[in-house]
């Protein structure tokens, strides 16, 4: 009989502290996946980068204003849910942090980094409101444990 | 995270210790960066050894940092890069920015 599979809610204020509650959380989940330490450490950095988007861009660090985070496998995957309560934003208009007139800048990085760490990112907007960043990470795969190696890609 | 600052001859080292993360670690690097050029020392080595977890809030601090330093004539190098700091640093590009040191006593003797 298989191990019961972790499914997880999860609910926060903005405030950046409480990522590390989040980290704590998803550390517990990931081990019963039994993911080595670097797939546990490349996901928990795109987990971690979604959530403080949420709480900077989404929610405007309003500490009254709720992230939600869901993390379940579904199929083959581990797929984690980040929803802020903001008014939504253009990724297509989020600038290459690659681009040599970006590579100076203070900002810009997280979705290039959640874009690596993980197979794949969506987001999803409600019509009142509010930003669903849904993360999908395939178990079993040879994962992006070493994402140096895959510079350029 | 936790900075140590101490002097080596002409060069000012910064122990980090801990999270350079959102909201608190990449804070704390700004307002240190901000505190020795406000003293005029202008030769910085950050000591990475004991970082624990950066994310691009950090990331984008080390840029910063750099780009404030270099600004005002100043040097900043790095010295000991933990693997998974230096694979952060590789997928943004951002590697080759850095002088990185794994002995300090060379990091020193380069500025």
């Amino acid at each position: 009989m298989n191990a019961p599979q972790p499914e997880v809610h999860l609910a926060i204020g903005s405030r950046f502290e409480n990522i590390e509650l989040v980290k704590v959380v998803l550390d517990d989940c990931l081990r019963q996946l039994e993911l080595d330490e670097d797939a546990m450490h490349w996901m928990e950095l795109a987990v971690r980068e979604a959530v403080a988007n949420a709480i900077k861009h989404g929610n405007r660090q309003d500490p009254s204003k709720r992230v939600d985070i869901d993390l379940a496998v579904e199929g083959d995957a581990v797929v984690i849910r980040v929803e802020d309560q903001g008014e939504g934003f253009n990724p297509d208009a989020v600038h290459d942090p690659l681009a040599p007139e970006n590579r100076f800048k203070r900002d810009g990085r997280g979705i290039f980094y959640m874009k690596k760490f993980m197979d794949s990112i969506d987001y999803g907007f409600r019509p009142g409101g509010g930003t669903v960043l849904t993360l999908r990470k395939r178990l079993g795969k040879s994962t992006k444990s070493d994402p140096s190696k895959e510079e350029g890609q | 995270m936790k900075i140590t600052v101490r002097q080596s001859g002409e060069v000012t080292i910064l122990d980090l210790k801990g999270k350079i993360t959102i909201g608190v670690g990449d804070v704390a690097l700004r307002d240190s960066i901000g505190q020795q050029m406000q003293e005029g020392r202008k030769n910085l080595l950050l000591n990475t050894a004991d970082v624990s977890t950066i994310d691009s809030s950090g990331v984008g601090e080390l840029v910063a940092a750099y780009t404030t330093v270099t600004n005002r004539d100043g040097k900043l190098k790095l010295l000991k890069l933990p693997p998974k700091l230096q694979d952060i640093l590789q997928i943004t590009q951002l590697i080759t920015v850095f002088e990185v040191f794994e002995d300090e006593e060379s990091a020193v003797k380069s500025f």
